[in-house]
């Protein structure tokens, strides 16, 4: 059987070599292959993160700051710099609109899914490539088009979309009403257009690869954490975002076609549209329909990779992989019958916040769950800080404190002083942004040497992470007294009211503390980018990982395994098993060939794994002879 | 100059931290650290933990603490009360959730952090503990749900029929108040009949609408119910009276309303203040264009006394600027005249 497999290794490779002679542009930029693709995306995440980021820079000038003059920023901003050297109140608008978008999309959207879900879900469930490698190409092509459309939107005269990023109408409907809801406006809905096409592009992938690609053994039971994040994000995006393409499609018409889906009795620059029977109320709840799952397709990829990298470097088992998988079944059919928490002041009947009430009020049970399983994975652990590891614990961190602060907002009663207030800024910002931002991180420490085949540097991965957890927390913590005390979102300036005219320190740390953490993150772009050439080189499995992925070549080709696709025979979570030798059992390792550590009914399935690897060779030596 | 002097400096600082960077990690290849499972940074960063939970922990007592005043606005409404009462509820459960949690999360690091002849406990689940940390949360929830939804009842519920009727209508970028009037009823109104002169586009051939009248403030009765009539006539607002613990969205096309019990006047609220200029204000919450931040409204209550004796002194809409009436039947142009 030995002999046989070596020469089905030897024949696979061969053929491998012979059929791909890519050129640099099928390699680097038309590419098929997974890995690349994820590789593209995540490229593409880091640039928007950082534009992202500055954009929020920029607004935090102007709210801790308020009477520094921005003269020096003529050079890059133009005319959005009055002659008095201060920020444009509308572009103030529009900078808070782009930086939301683009962090919501582009970053924690495309950049976290379409990076870990493509590089993760073939290596990990054990598949040459994703289902279809040509949609794969075109899901990121539409990305990047929709991204050069956004992009483009930033520079045009009148602005981009200013309206908030969920874009109400009619304010974003109505030219009149605000600049941004002129051309930016109409950039921001065809480049979103392009955004979904590809994210649904995506989850089609992802769906149909996770169901039918996996290796032999792999049932979905063997799954690790990660790939059931990923599964289930994709199947969330695929029932959502068309949601949100029809929500734009009808501002569409209501902009350009004279219909009245969300406009009525509007009487605006001195004259009375003819718009009669519209109702906005209906857009908020088309997009939230959308809007409140995307807040679960960020932050589920998110927690799964934390909790791969957490019982990883644990070197435990992870605590309750079934209960974590239930949970995020939970999650995810909550998340589609949560949106109107959003809405509860919104003037819909409040019937329906009653409801909606309950309805949030439960998918806190499931994460609460979760919680509890990465602490008591921690507990009587053997903890390796890498820095993924810190990134993680970091992520528990944040989703503990933001998703606490969702158990005042989605209680309608408690919400209605809270509503639109630096609260909410405070809540989502920890529990969806920074927690999903530290999974993307931890995600990319922790398969770097996958990715390129080398390692990040620890150490700048320390210091990252430090000045980065100190600095989320010293920007978002303080937003909950701003916001306790009242002060609304998306405010130019607080002072033309009584009760918002203080804190003016407190703002100006918030400030400082966001300028300091945005500075920080470049110690990443630099690691990143210097460890891809120059770091040191990786081997084959450094965190001595159970997971398929760390059973390739240190650098997987194309089709990721040269040989036959490794056979899964046990769960990727025997950490620490009593009685192995070492502390962790790759998921490759037969049940057979551990009688030592096999648990009493794992020793039961020993006889049937023998029987199943007798008939397959068996099989294999007829093959073979055939030949 | 400074300019040239800055970049110099910067180009400095960066080329030190290149210089110390490389040394360290030329350094660990010598040592071999960087072949262990883990380095002296496991130490490091598991005391950084404990030390970050220590530091942030006193600092966020001390500024709750010290601020408590700032951010905790005084109370001027009777829902106020409750919704406030629910909050400090939900504060002290999940304040007591955050901390344990947070200890547990940064004491572990430290008690469990990497020993070489250590093996970590092989603890792949429990289902007893699963079912406790799910049933005790869905239990606590359920309780605030259902606190919740009592309070959000009552808020929302039908204001009481002696409610005084005041529209609040927003505008970029400002509200616009109109009263009910001698009726309590307040005169339909219709976008197409917007002018500069009848901002709220009132419609006076409605015979409710004869005793409307404007004013430049929210004047509202002490201990009375209140009922705001709220719209919007361009883009979306929110009424937002922070110290009546009120929000509710303007929306264009589809009246909302709010109502609420105002507990303490201006004058008393100057005095517990100890604030002689302290005033109720209205915001915008709503994100609806370049003047968001600037729609205040001033609110005074007043005790029942002083608002029925202010309340007879104002003048209509058709008083003060009898051309409203213009073009509707003569009836409507009498009852003006007759007031």
């Amino acid at each position: 059987m030995a002999t046989a497999s070596v020469a089905t290794h030897d024949a696979a490779h061969d053929h491998h070599d012979h059929e791909h002679h890519d050129n640099f542009v099928t390699k680097y930029i038309f590419s098929t292959d997974h890995k690349m693709i994820a590789k593209q995306y995540l490229v593409s995440g880091i640039f928007w993160a950082v534009i992202g980021g500055f954009l929020s820079i920029l607004f935090r000038l102007q709210l801790g700051f308020p009477d520094l003059n921005l003269e020096f920023l003529r050079p890059l901003l133009g005319g959005w710099i009055d002659e008095a050297g201060k920020l444009d109140p509308t572009f103030y608008l529009a900078l808070v609109t782009m930086h939301g978008t683009i962090m919501v999309f582009f970053v924690l959207t495309a950049g976290l899914s379409g990076t870990f879900s493509n590089f993760l879900i073939p290596l990990q469930i054990g598949a040459r490539d994703m289902a279809s490698g040509f949609m794969n190409m075109l899901s990121y092509w539409l990305f990047f088009i929709s991204g050069v459309i956004m992009f483009i939107s930033l520079f045009i005269k009148t602005g981009p979309a200013g309206g908030g990023w969920v874009v109400y109408p009619p304010l974003s409907a109505l030219e009149q009403a605000i600049p941004g809801s002129g051309l930016g406006m109409t950039l921001w809905l065809v480049a979103m257009t392009f955004f979904i096409a590809s994210s649904l592009m995506g989850g089609i992938n992802y769906i149909t690869t996770v169901i039918n690609l996996r290796t032999k053994g792999m049932s979905f039971s063997r799954l690790p954490l990660t790939i059931w994040a990923f599964f289930l994000t994709a199947v969330i995006g695929l029932l959502s975002f068309p949601v949100l393409f029809s929500a734009a499609l009808l501002l569409v018409f209501d902009r350009s076609f004279g219909t009245s889906f969300y406009l009525s009795d509007i009487y605006i620059g001195g004259e009375a549209l003819p718009n009669t029977g519209g109702s906005p109320v209906l857009y908020q709840h088309l997009f939230w329909f959308l809007g409140h799952p995307e807040v679960y397709i960020v932050l589920l990829p998110a927690l799964g990779i934390t909790s791969e990298v957490i019982a990883t470097n644990s070197r435990k088992p992870i605590f309750g992989y079934k209960a974590m998988i239930i949970s995020m079944l939970g999650i995810t059919i909550l998340s589609f019958i949560v949106w109107a928490h959003h809405m509860f002041v919104s003037g819909m009947n409040p019937f329906l916040g009653s409801i909606f009430m309950f309805l949030t009020l439960i998918i806190a049970v499931p994460s609460a769950v979760k919680v509890f399983n990465y602490l008591t994975t921690l507990w009587r652990g053997n903890l390796i800080f890498t820095p993924a590891m810190l990134f993680s614990i970091g992520l528990v961190s944040f989703f503990i404190s933001g998703g606490l602060t969702g158990i005042f907002l989605g209680n309608s009663a408690i919400d209605i002083q809270l509503h639109d207030t630096y609260f909410v800024v405070a809540h989502f910002h920890l529990v969806m942004g920074s927690a999903s931002f530290f999974g993307m991180l931890a995600g990319v420490y922790h398969w770097f040497p996958k990715m390129f085949g080398r390692m990040m540097d620890a150490r700048l991965g320390y210091v990252h992470f430090w000045l980065t957890f100190v600095g989320v927390y010293m920007v978002f913590f303080p937003m909950h007294y701003i916001g306790i005390a009242g002060f609304p979102r998306r405010y130019y300036s607080w002072t033309n009211f009584e009760f918002s005219n203080m804190y003016t320190d407190l703002n100006m740390f918030v400030s400082a503390a966001a300028i300091i953490t945005f500075a920080s993150q470049f110690i990443f772009v630099f690691n990143f980018f210097y460890s891809m050439y120059r770091g040191r080189k990786a081997t084959q499995n450094p965190w001595r990982s159970n997971t398929l992925e760390w059973t390739t070549p240190i650098e997987p080709g194309h089709g990721n395994w040269p040989g036959e696709i490794p056979t899964v025979y046990r769960w990727p979570y025997d950490y620490s098993k009593p009685g192995a030798a070492e502390d962790f059992i790759p998921q490759t390792v037969p049940l057979s060939a551990t009688p030592e550590s096999n648990l009493p009914h794992e020793q039961e399935q020993v006889k049937l794994e023998m029987e199943i690897m007798k008939e397959e060779s068996e099989a294999l030596a007829a093959n073979e002879s055939k030949h | 100059m400074y300019g040239f002097l800055i970049a110099v400096g910067v180009l400095l600082l960066l080329s030190i931290i290149w210089m110390v960077y490389r040394i360290q990690s030329l350094v660990s290849v010598v040592k071999g650290s960087d072949k262990k499972i883990a380095s002296g940074s496991n130490k490091v960063n598991a005391i950084l933990f404990v030390l970050f939970l220590l530091g942030t922990g006193i600092l966020m007592f001390w500024y709750s603490i010290k601020e408590f005043h700032n951010y905790q606005l005084p109370i001027a409404s009777e829902h106020g009360v409750v919704t406030d009462r629910l909050f400090w509820i939900t504060m002290a459960i999940t304040g007591v959730v955050f901390i344990i949690t947070h200890i547990l999360l940064f004491i572990f690091p430290y008690k469990y952090q990497y020993k070489e002849d250590r093996k970590a406990t092989f603890y792949p689940d429990n289902n007893k503990l699963e079912i406790i940390w799910t049933a005790v949360p869905g239990v606590v929830l359920a309780g605030l749900v259902i606190s919740g939804w009592m309070a959000w009842s009552d808020i929302t519920a039908p204001a009481p029929e002696n409610a005084h009727v005041i529209e609040v209508m927003g505008y970029q970028f400002a509200w616009d108040i109109r009263y009910a009037g001698k009726d309590n009823v307040l005169g339909d109104h219709d976008y197409r009949l917007i002018t500069p002169t009848n901002a709220a586009g009132v419609d006076f051939s409605d015979k409710n609408a004869v005793d409307d009248f404007p004013s430049p403030v929210v004047v509202i009765p002490k201990g009375e119910p209140v009922l705001f009539k709220i719209r919007a006539r361009d883009v979306l607002h929110s009424v937002f009276a922070p110290h009546m613990r009120l929000k509710m969205d303007a929306v264009p096309g589809m009246p909302t309303r709010f109502w609420f019990v105002p507990t303490k006047t201006t004058a008393e609220m100057r005095e517990e203040l100890g604030n002689p200029d302290f005033n109720y204000e209205i915001a915008c919450t709503e994100i609806c264009g370049r003047g968001h931040n600037g729609m205040r409204k001033v609110i005074e209550v007043v005790e029942p006394e002083a608002y029925r004796k202010w309340f007879a002194e104002q003048q209509t809409f058709l008083q003060s600027n009898p051309a409203l009436a213009a073009g509707y039947e003569a009836e409507v142009q009498e009852l003006a005249e007759v007031q």
